[in-house]
């Protein structure tokens, strides 16, 4: 196993959230606006596709150096790979050499073979992997993608069967019936949880990762890029990067707006003028600019510190972690603003005047009456914030201040792929695949941050 | 209001010395001077007469706050921070890497990347505001729902798909305006055309739902129902009462980017190659040129003070209530 700064901190923060999980569960004041939340059906749509997607993430976060039968051919022993990179070995060997379209069996682009009769002439080569399978493309393919498709479906549904079964019967220990009549609650929709819609994502989901996992065994099911890699494996591989992205940067945001937030809107005074300046001297720097200026610093530190860089995985993750921390450091002060007048409004309620008339320390005052009042803020602005960072990470790639540009991102697809449309024919897969990708996380992330501020937000409470 | 004006110019100025200092520390202590001519001469075999040369020529070889050798007040002077810094405050931004004066740059590519971004943001705030009202204007109904549901499903693609979506369907499959590109004078009409579009577009999700939830406000406010019940037409309500009122809030957002339009944007400059400040600030980024990056982070930051500044006094000129002191 090896961890990676950025492994270690995203399994951190997940063993966080479960720890908040498992607390919020015990107490019923803070389950209530959670349940809100699971009463709504766009809501846990959306959570079932960001599981989902974690789920890749989570995957791809486990680091091990492969020994070398797991390694495969051609691939460099030193090089640690991910659970998912080993899991979809298949997919990360099979490079092509160029371009060649969503399955295909022919090259993108004519070249020069030669025949059997050994006279060369200009034409579309057969690839090397992607419906190698097949002895006439022509003719049997359309066929033979049915069938894979549908055996690949077939598989995804019968998966879906077991867990939607496997799920019910859980659930339906915590109500009052017998398994058969709450599945047919189930069924008609009648649940508190909208089990219904949650199982219907679930049934999608599932069939297009067992139809597309099926087919891209035998094609390239989105094509491949310029030096022939799978478009399909860097998607997958690209959720980690995205999720990271809108995670990790809470670590620096988080304490930064809560700790000066609240101390100036206990405090004020001076502590509330030093910190008001700070963060409207830091907020009237253009986000990107600042941005900019400290990737240029960072990459002249690694040029100075090259031997503490050795690998370009370590690079790529360094680059990869500053990128989150310099996001955090942008994006802190909106957050802070809030807290600080929301704890200015706290400040002056009866149970904290009574606390302090009381001679309660001003640090327990602050941590168990001020701090988790404010912190329905906090979640509603970490919801809010995710989808915003997910889609910073592409436009910050494309001014090439985003992450490593060897980083398999969605920001450095759309890059790569940008050009390639004044080509004819267009190649357009790339980009799709990740328009398809992105914009399911980012409207999974926006819907399901709705939800939340609805829920959490008393002003909106009915 | 003029004694207002002052303290509020005056507050302005420690703003401005915290970022000059933050950009300070940020390219010249983080990142000695060494490291810039080791980075722009290249990485390793750099000899020292080179690096002393390409000091000097930038000014970049003296000491960083305080100079031992000199005398007098020009202990102070002759350092890098003051050289560099205080020239900022006056706007004299001093020589690019390779030699030509920023500021004069500036002053020439601010005009386009203004062409650009003043009718995006006019034209955005006219499309968004109808919009919103619309959407107001059918509330409860399905129309509403399913243009909301819209609204969210436009905010969550990258604007670089909007951007790369449309050069490709209005530029290059419908041919109706060059793909990218920019011209002197009123040529420079029909590039401007396409960008315009695209900016206004890819703002419809969070635009038309920010302006929803602040008319949404004022629709359920009392004097909106006493102008209900004296029989007004609902148009009538929303054009003239609600939307008055929303007034402030709107201001607040368009008010403190308004100095900014002359910074343009980034990406978008870059995309349809407009020699704006956008894509100088871009060229300047991929050369690693820190005196322009120092330079735009400088003047972003004024200007954005300034918004801030003309917000305030813009309160005053929308809302009678509103006193300045």
């Amino acid at each position: 196993m090896i961890f990676y700064w950025t492994d270690t901190l995203f399994f951190i923060l997940l063993l966080m959230l479960a720890a908040s999980v498992i607390r919020t569960r015990s107490k019923e004041h803070l389950r209530r606006p959670w349940r809100k939340v699971a009463r709504s059906k766009s809501a846990m749509v959306s959570l079932t596709v960001l599981i989902f997607y974690f789920g890749f993430a989570i995957l791809d976060s486990i680091h091990f150096h492969p020994t070398e039968s797991q390694a495969g051919e051609g691939s460099f022993k030193t090089e640690a790979i991910s659970l998912l990179d080993w899991w979809a070995n298949p997919l990360r060997q099979r490079t092509e050499k160029t371009y060649s379209a969503p399955f295909a069996s022919y090259g993108f682009a004519r070249e020069t073979v030669i025949g059997e009769d050994g006279v060369s002439r200009r034409s579309y080569p057969r690839l090397l992997y992607g419906g190698a399978h097949l002895a006439d493309p022509e003719h049997g393919k359309f066929l033979d993608i049915l069938q894979t498709g549908f055996k690949g479906f077939r598989d995804g549904f019968f998966a879906w069967l077991v867990l939607a079964a496997l799920l019910t019967l859980i659930t339906s220990k915590s109500s009052n019936l017998q398994f058969v009549p709450y599945a047919t609650e189930i069924v008609k929709g009648r649940t508190e949880i909208p089990w219904r819609a949650i199982l219907i994502t679930l049934l999608f989901l599932l069939l297009a990762s067992f139809g597309l996992g099926e087919l891209s065994l035998k094609y390239h099911v989105f094509g491949t890029d310029k030096v022939g890699e799978d478009v399909f494996f860097q998607s997958l591989k690209s959720i980690r990067t995205g999720l990271l992205i809108g995670t990790l940067t809470t670590f620096i945001t988080l304490p930064l707006a809560l700790a000066l937030g609240i101390l100036a809107g206990y405090f004020r005074g001076w502590v509330d003028d030093i910190i008001q300046y700070i963060y409207t001297t830091l907020n009237s720097i253009p986000g990107v600019l600042l941005i900019a200026a400290s990737m240029l610093l960072m990459q002249a530190y690694m040029a100075r510190h090259e031997d503490e860089f050795a690998s370009l995985a370590l690079r790529a993750d360094f680059r990869l972690l500053f990128l989150c921390l310099i996001l955090g450091l942008t994006s802190w002060t909106g957050l802070c603003r809030l807290l600080r007048a929301e704890t200015l409004k706290l400040r002056e309620m009866e149970y904290v005047q009574a606390a302090r008339a009381l001679g309660v320390h001003q640090s327990t005052i602050l941590l168990r009456h001020i701090m988790p009042n404010v912190f329905h803020l906090v979640l509603i602005s970490v919801a809010l914030d995710f989808s915003s960072l997910v889609l910073a990470e592409a436009v910050l790639s494309y001014v090439n201040i985003g992450v490593d540009p060897t980083t398999e991102s969605w920001g450095n697809m759309i890059n790569s792929a940008r050009l390639e449309m004044a080509r004819e024919p267009v190649v357009w897969w790339s980009l799709s695949a990740a328009f398809v990708f992105m914009f399911a996380l980012v409207l999974a992330a926006n819907l399901f941050a709705d939800a939340v501020r609805d829920a959490f937000d008393p002003r909106r409470a009915e | 209001m003029i004694q207002y004006l002052i303290r509020r110019i005056l507050y302005a100025v420690p703003l401005l010395i915290g970022v000059n200092i933050l950009t300070f520390v940020l390219f010249f202590v983080v990142n000695s001077p060494d490291d810039m001519a080791r980075m722009h001469l290249g990485m390793k075999h750099v000899t020292v007469e080179a690096m002393t040369k390409w000091k000097h020529e930038r000014g970049y070889d003296l000491p960083l706050f305080k100079n031992d050798q000199a005398e007098g007040i020009k202990q102070f002077t002759e350092t890098i921070f003051y050289q560099k810094s205080v020239g900022l405050f006056l706007f004299r931004f001093g020589r690019a890497d390779n030699g030509e004066d920023i500021g004069a740059d500036i002053s020439q590519r601010m005009w386009p990347s203004l062409a650009i971004a003043a009718p995006s943001l006019l034209v955005g705030l006219l499309v968004h505001i109808s919009l919103a009202l619309m959407l107001v204007f059918f509330r409860m109904t399905y129309l509403e729902f399913w243009g909301v549901a819209l609204c969210v499903a436009m905010m969550s693609i990258s604007s670089l798909f909007y951007i790369i979506g449309g050069q490709f369907v209005i530029g290059k499959l419908l041919q109706l305006t060059p793909i990218s590109g920019y011209d002197l004078g009123w040529n420079a009409l029909k590039f401007l055309v396409l960008p315009v579009i695209i900016s206004v577009i890819a703002g419809i999700g969070s635009g038309v739902r920010w302006y929803r939830t602040l008319f949404l406000e004022e629709v359920e406010k009392d004097y909106v129902r006493t102008a209900r019940a004296k029989g007004l037409s609902e148009t009538y309500v929303l054009f003239t009462h609600v939307l008055k009122n929303a007034m402030i809030p709107i201001l607040t957002g368009v008010v403190v980017v308004l100095p900014l339009l002359f910074i343009g944007s980034l990406i978008t400059e870059s995309f349809f190659s407009i020699p704006g400040l956008g894509s100088y600030t871009i060229d300047a980024i991929n050369k690693q040129d820190f005196a322009i990056v120092r330079a735009m982070v400088f003047l972003g930051s004024a200007l954005y003070i300034l918004g801030l500044l003309l917000t305030d006094i813009s309160y005053t000129l929308v809302d009678p209530r509103v006193r300045l002191n």
